[in-house]
């Protein structure tokens, strides 16, 4: 049974989001012993909410409170007011995220140390290394039941039209990387069932076969009898004493009455555009800057990978659509290799869209026979996705508009991105060999495609070695205040070119064990 | 099947699931058709069919100006042309213009002087109302003109949805939907592809 707890109980963790960071502390918390309530801003969807409709399941789970697109980047001109796409609702991103679980390099967590000084950029280290989170991959792997691990036990997930597409345009052009290890039960695993290749991933698996929060997570940290969620329940501002710890949040409830939770530890998991958002409307007196930036760098080094899409059009049909949204997976381009004349790596990774999404994302503005020629082949069409490093910048982040309130009274936060000279660079690789492998199994035509709204959103509040460079130590605790933690993606040091999720689930896992080693040494 | 190669054959595989691409004529577009619906119709010529159809979607609206819906239909038609799609489902993606417009006086306003503007133009340039321009190479240079308004952007960006949101039209560009309700494609086709 779900625990309940007095808004004057200061005893409890309270955690700030329940997706793939928020939803995996919690339930490691409780299952340690720690209890935690959790202040989820969306709702609590279940499985019966899932539809298999595009337009049905964006209109319902994403987050669309008013944001600004700013700085350089497409998004100005093609999503103006979604710079991101994700989700508001219980289990956060997890619901719609298509299950890659790919692991960062180990160099990805030296990009400072490997590319150098790079003009334009601020990189740094990873206060931890590859090693260091390595048993913790493996945890996060086991957890999610990801096909093909050593850990989980589970085989890869079969190959459907789409796979075998791209795969075999990639072995033509060379390519000997061709991956998917995807956090979809290839068969019955963790008291879920195994995949029914249904597709419509991205709007929510209806069976449960893909690994979200939603219903593994939540459910067993609500088990425990340790644990609290409160859906609709979107936070305002976390409070701190006068010697500078934070006592609490102030949130707004289901029924639009502002309530303050009292807490001995925060975790903020709100995703990266939240995450800082909330401890910049939490500035103080005693914290002018907002909370926890004493060194300026909340909402900061905001990451969300470079990329670029395009269809491939073949002689006959492909049908993508048909099983897993992400389908075969190209990592030989992720591979640390700097004589390509960009920075950092990628992934060709095979994402299929039904056909609404197609005709919204392929030429966002186009028109005319260009656009439907192309359309009316789209049971011919493969898809690909680039998902390539993002060289942190400082420029690049979260801040507050001045003027502008949400429906919360909140400043609107304001997405400012503009391109690094390497990102043209690596979208151009990308999308030059991704013609060659579809044209390496006869596809007549090729379209690129902008980017689509980010949906891997890092860094905003990043872990540095040294306090001034960064926002949180390698625990994810902040480096200016003891007992506030950041849980989510935006403690990442550099994007990698692998999908975050598996890495903030390790790192989830990970902070738990100290939180509660910490918590029964009273240190926090 | 085994065609003599000394590579071993498995179970001969089944052809590929392949769709045809018709229409499955929904209830709601069978009920709302109008004219269309009478299917024994079909040796009407194509154009008096879609001439009579089209009046008669501009009569039906009872906010917007007849002109407007005319005007509406073929720009529709215009901006996302496909041969094989019928003109019901371009009138499907307009008809909630006019109910919305009833309950919104600005976009009554933007969508009667959008269709006024462009038929002032196309009067200009051929002497007749957008929607009677014969070459669809004239009605697109015409659209060409006023892409950047904010009549054409509305327009343009209701017609994602409403053209290829619209259920019916699936089928005719090979999707199939919502697929959980029958089990996915794990036993129907995930992995047939036999070209490759």
């Amino acid at each position: 049974m779900a625990a309940k707890f007095d808004l004057d109980d200061d005893s409890a963790v309270v955690i700030i989001g329940s997706g793939a960071g928020g939803g995996t502390l919690a339930n490691e918390l409780a299952q340690r012993g720690v209890r935690c309530v959790i202040l989820e801003a969306g709702k609590h969807y279940t499985q019966d909410d899932i539809e298999n409709d595009e337009w049905a399941m964006f209109s319902k789970i994403s987050w669309l409170d008013k944001r600004i697109s700013a700085g350089g980047w497409h998004h100005t001109k093609t999503y103006p007011n979604l710079p991101a796409w994700i989700v508001k609702g219980v289990g956060g991103s997890t619901v719609h995220w298509a299950g890659l679980a790919l692991r960062f390099l180990p160099h990805d967590f030296r990009t400072r140390s490997t590319y150098g000084h790079v003009p334009g950029a601020n990189l740094i280290d990873w206060p931890i290394s590859y090693d260091d989170l390595a048993p913790y991959y493996d945890l996060a792997e086991k957890k999610m039941g990801v096909a093909g691990s050593k850990s989980s036990g589970l085989p890869l997930l079969p190959e459907n039209n789409h796979y075998k597409v791209l795969a075999e345009g990639a072995r033509r052009i060379g390519y000997k990387d061709i991956v998917r290890p995807m956090a979809i039960n290839s068969k019955p695993y963790d008291d879920r069932p195994g995949c029914l290749q249904i597709g419509f991933c991205m709007q929510g698996c209806k069976i449960g076969a893909k690994w979200s929060t939603l219903y593994t997570e939540i459910p067993k940290a609500l088990a425990t009898g340790r644990v609290e969620l409160r859906p609709q329940a979107m936070a305002l501002q976390v409070q701190h004493n006068s010697k500078g710890k934070v006592t609490g949040v102030l949130y707004v409830d289901k029924d639009g009455k502002r309530q303050f939770q009292k807490a001995k530890v925060v975790c903020v998991a709100g995703n990266s555009i939240e995450s800082p958002r909330l401890l910049l409307n939490s500035a103080s007196n005693l914290f002018p800057q907002g909370l926890a930036n004493s060194s300026g760098q909340v909402g900061r080094n905001y990451l969300n990978h470079t990329t670029a899409a395009a269809v491939a059009i073949h002689q006959k049909p492909v049908y993508m659509y048909r099983g897993t949204a992400l389908a075969a997976v190209v990592s030989d381009e992720a591979a640390l290799d700097t004589k390509r004349g960009f920075y950092g790596g990628y992934h060709l990774e095979g994402l299929s869209l039904g056909l609404p999404f197609t005709a919204a994302f392929m030429k966002p503005g186009g028109w005319g026979r260009e656009v439907t020629s192309a359309l009316e082949m789209y049971d011919h069409m493969s898809c690909v996705w680039v998902c390539g490093e993002d060289l942190a910048a400082e420029q690049n982040g979260i801040t507050l508009h001045a003027t502008e309130k949400d429906q919360y009274g909140l400043p609107v936060p304001v997405v400012s991105k503009t391109d690094h000279a390497n990102d043209a660079a690596m979208r151009r690789h990308g999308l030059d060999q991704f013609r060659k492998m579809s044209e390496a199994v006869g596809a007549t035509r090729v379209i690129d495609m902008p980017p689509y709204p980010a949906s891997h959103n890092m860094g905003t509040n990043r872990m540095s070695a040294k306090a001034r460079d960064g926002v949180v130590n390698k625990w994810g605790q902040t480096h200016d205040i003891k007992n506030l933690f950041v849980s989510d993606g935006s403690q990442f040091a550099s994007s990698s070119a692998a999908n975050p999720t598996l890495t903030i689930v390790a790192l989830a896992i990970r902070q738990a064990g100290y939180i509660a080693g910490a918590l029964k040494r009273q240190e926090l | 099947m085994n065609t003599g190669h000394n590579k071993p054959s498995p179970i001969p595989a089944a052809p590929m699931r392949r769709l045809e691409r018709t229409a499955t004529l929904s209830r709601r577009a069978f009920l709302k058709g109008g004219g269309m619906t009478a299917l024994g119709v079909v040796v009407v010529p194509t154009t008096a069919l879609l001439a009579s159809s089209r009046d008669a979607l501009a009569q039906s609206f009872q906010i917007l100006a007849p002109e407007t819906g005319k005007t509406l239909l073929v720009m529709a038609r215009d901006i996302f042309p496909h041969d094989r799609i019928s003109d019901r489902y371009y009138m499907q993606a307009i008809e909630p213009y006019d109910k919305a417009a009833l309950a919104d006086p600005k976009l009554k306003a933007l969508l009667d002087d959008g269709s006024r503007s462009l038929n002032t133009l196309a009067r200009q340039r051929f002497d007749k109302p957008y929607a009677e321009v014969g070459a669809e190479a004239e009605r697109v240079g015409l659209l060409h003109a006023i892409e950047t308004s904010a009549f054409f952007q509305k327009v343009k960006g209701d017609l994602v949805t409403g053209l290829y949101n619209n259920k019916a039209v699936w089928p005719l560009l090979g999707y199939e939907g919502s697929s959980w309700e029958n089990g996915g494609y794990l036993h129907r086709g995930f992995d047939d592809i036999d070209w490759l």
